[in-house]
């Protein structure tokens, strides 16, 4: 199987069958990470540029996981916004890059639509490590990998995404995926953190975290971050933990084996309660394991996958 | 001088002519408009097949000069304007330095003499240094050529300083024309806030902060009996409360563009910088209530809001990129194509909205080809087929979304007094 772009700008462009195949081919390199050696060729003579125009640490690290696993090159190239404001303009600095000849460019960029300009600009293959609150298509397939690796099949599957949804590209990105795979998505959150028209992408929005919550086979909860009270969308952490905070309480409404995810950081007492984030539910950790395979997996994909192979 | 244009359906909404007549030019003013008239050695133009019509008037342009000739000058964009068709443009004040003052409206008045081939009116700053405070010395720039005052680019945020302008501005009977928008409301929106907003995880504009600030407006209006003027009408609740307003006497007008009557906020997706505008693009259904709203007479006139921009500062992520667009040399194409073809409206209505509505609202004596009127004339051809090239604008900036867009009708030449400034037949 081939992935018909050489480009992941987001799971918008994404086929169910090409979803499937990377989660399929995640499974192969799940198994390389348990390994005592933990590394195969198959991007040997690749380079690959992580270049971050926003902190990120844990997604960075992933996808530098996952390139050395498949030997590729990496080189990570983070720069600050406002740099970027200051100087080059991105378009430039990408030229830069790409006169380094890397065959992929990893980029995490706080503005939708970054890597869509770059993809337009560039030979490189570009992958969407996150673009602003629009999409972060390796977040959700690794989201999806993890719901499959623990059993759950899509069609008709419950799930909740809890949070911040205007401002994540978390939630977009697995909407989109979730109800492409037949899922059966419900969106919850504070009227003023729920985008217009959220319904239109195939899910359903409450305010009310107990319908949200009541049945979910996954509850997937999203960081909340402080500077959004600065801006006014909820009053304090306080309220909105008392409002739309998981603990015990409300988890016990989801099915008996729902399981609990967060794309992290998770903030302990403010989205999700310790005891929830540590308890039988949690597959928090796993999520961080499988995204290295589902990384390693759509590097793969986006390479060629097994006709390179052949070739080579 | 004498031109005689030969043969063409002469359209004059103003005077209420709709005919094949002959229209003879004689030192720069409308002489006779009669079928047959003898050229007695006049020159000839035989437009056989064309519409002849009074000069069209852009009302919302920004010429870039003084201050950012990067992006366009006053020459480049009145030629522009002569090949889309304009025989007179209404230059923004928000040049650098903006156009607060006397001396600034003359300079831009002095360059245009000099480089412009179409008329300019300029428009001044309704407050000094377009910050929005304190009133900026309107008789003078009055007295200097100002036909209208705006903050464009900037809303009147202040209510009391709007009300002052429309005070104020009673002296010499001139409009205040807002860009109306509430800032903390808009909140740094960069598309309509819609489904298209959301899909995208763009920061969304939402049609509401038009609204409140047009309703506001129009209720200062009222109070003052100043001349309101709404730029570049986006919403359907927005041509709302200006037909009402219109209903209850109050002296309010409003331009629509080419871009919100053809474009719906779908024009974004792919992140295309070149439909960035402010007011956005909006949903289908504001776009079918401002047709509506040209069609019953409460738009008063199309503007192209002309904002060319260098393809370097557009060619940036999305919600870096400047607001604006070109459109001085597609927006007759466009109307003609989606309005006239389209169905929505009549050619002599089309008419109207680009001469006699845009005159009356800036006070202009323009916009009739009744004789002793200034021989300003467009002269269109219904049905050419154009394909619009961003290649061969004669503005500086090619900033549109209209690229590659074949188009039925065009302006084919376009006199300024008399005299042909652009001949594409």
């Amino acid at each position: 199987m081939k992935l018909r772009s050489p480009h992941l700008l987001g799971i918008e462009f994404l086929e169910p069958e090409e979803i499937t195949a990377i989660l399929d081919a995640a499974e192969t390199f799940a198994e390389i990470s348990t390994r005592e050696i933990k590394k195969v060729p198959t991007l040997r003579g690749k380079t690959v540029v992580n270049f971050f125009v926003e902190p990120s640490t844990r997604t960075r690290s992933s996808f530098e996981l996952a390139e050395k696993r498949l030997s590729a090159d990496s080189l990570n190239f983070s720069t600050s916004t406002s740099s970027l404001v200051k100087g080059e303009t991105l378009l430039d600095t990408a030229r830069n890059l790409e006169a380094m000849a890397p065959d992929f460019i990893v980029i995490r960029h706080s503005e939708p639509g970054a890597p869509h300009f770059l993809a337009r600009h560039c030979r490189s293959s570009v992958i969407n490590a996150g673009d602003g609150a629009h999409e972060h298509p390796t977040q959700a397939l690794l989201d999806a990998f993890t719901m499959r690796r623990r059993g759950r099949r899509f069609p008709g599957l419950r799930v909740a995404i809890v949070g911040d949804i205007l401002h994540s590209r978390v939630a977009r990105s697995n909407v989109l995926l979730l109800t492409r795979m037949g899922a059966d998505v419900t969106v919850c959150g504070p009227p003023t953190l729920l985008p217009r028209g959220i319904e239109r992408l195939g899910c359903r929005a409450t305010h009310r975290m107990e319908e949200a919550i009541e049945g979910a086979d996954v509850v997937m909860m999203l960081r909340v971050q402080l500077e959004r009270m600065r801006a006014g969308f909820f009053p304090t952490l306080r309220e909105y933990a008392r409002l739309f905070g998981l603990d015990g309480a409300r988890l016990r409404l989801a099915a008996p084996d729902a399981l609990v995810m967060h794309p992290g950081p998770i903030n302990r007492g403010v989205e999700i309660m310790g005891d929830v984030a540590d308890g039988a539910a949690s597959v928090i950790l796993e999520q961080v394991t499988n995204g290295v395979a589902v990384r390693m997996a759509v590097l793969y994909l986006l390479a060629g996958g097994a006709e390179r192979e052949t070739a080579a | 001088m004498r031109l005689l244009l030969r043969n063409g359906r002469v359209l004059d909404p103003a005077s209420g002519v709709d005919d094949t007549l002959d229209v003879l030019i004689e030192d720069g003013r409308i002489a006779r408009l009669e079928a047959k008239i003898p050229a007695r050695g006049a020159e000839v133009a035989d437009l056989a097949g064309l519409v002849v019509c009074p000069g069209f008037l852009d009302m919302h342009v920004h010429l870039r000069e003084p201050g950012q000739e990067w992006k366009e000058t006053i020459a480049t964009g009145t030629r522009a304007a002569a090949a889309g068709g304009f025989t007179g443009v209404a230059c923004m004040p928000n040049t650098v330095p903006v156009n607060d003052s006397r001396s600034v409206t003359e300079s831009i008045l002095r360059t245009a003499a000099r480089d412009a081939v179409v008329a300019v009116y300029p428009v001044g700053c309704v407050s000094k240094g377009q910050a929005g405070e304190e009133l900026a010395e309107m008789a003078d720039m009055f007295e200097a050529g100002a036909r209208a005052f705006s903050d464009d680019g900037q809303p009147v945020a202040s209510g009391l300083l709007l009300r002052k302008a429309l005070e104020y501005s009673r002296l010499f009977d001139v409009p205040i024309l807002d860009h109306c928008e509430d800032s903390g409301l808009v909140a740094g929106g960069v598309v309509h806030e819609g489904d298209v907003s959301t899909r995208m995880g763009l920061r969304g504009w939402p049609g509401v902060a038009e609204d409140v600030v047009v309703q506001r407006d129009v209720l200062l209006a009222e109070y003052t009996a100043g001349r309101l003027h709404v730029a570049h009408l986006s919403t359907g609740r927005s041509a709302d409360i200006v037909r009402r307003a219109k209903k209850a006497g109050i002296r309010v007008t409003c331009e629509a563009t080419p871009h919100h009557l053809a474009l719906t906020d779908e024009a974004v997706s792919g992140f295309d910088t070149n439909a960035k505008m402010n007011p956005p693009l909006r949903p289908e259904s504001d776009r079918r209530a401002l047709l509506k709203a040209l069609q019953d007479g409460t738009v008063d006139a199309i503007a192209t809001d002309h904002a060319p921009h260098h393809a370097d500062e557009k060619n940036v992520e999305f919600s870096r990129a400047p607001f604006g667009i070109v459109g001085l040399e597609t927006a007759v194409s466009v109307c003609l194509d989606r309005l006239v073809h389209g169905g929505t409206i009549g050619l002599p209505r089309l008419v109207e909205l680009f001469t006699s509505g845009p005159a009356r609202i800036l006070g202009l004596a323009k916009g009739t080809l009744a004789p002793g009127a200034d021989a300003d004339v467009t002269v269109l051809d219904p049905n050419r087929r154009v394909t619009v090239d961003p290649a061969r604008f004669r503005s500086k900036s090619a900033n549109t979304p209209f690229a590659g867009w074949s188009l039925r009708g065009a302006p084919v030449m376009t006199l300024v007094a008399g005299r042909i400034v652009h001949d594409g037949r």
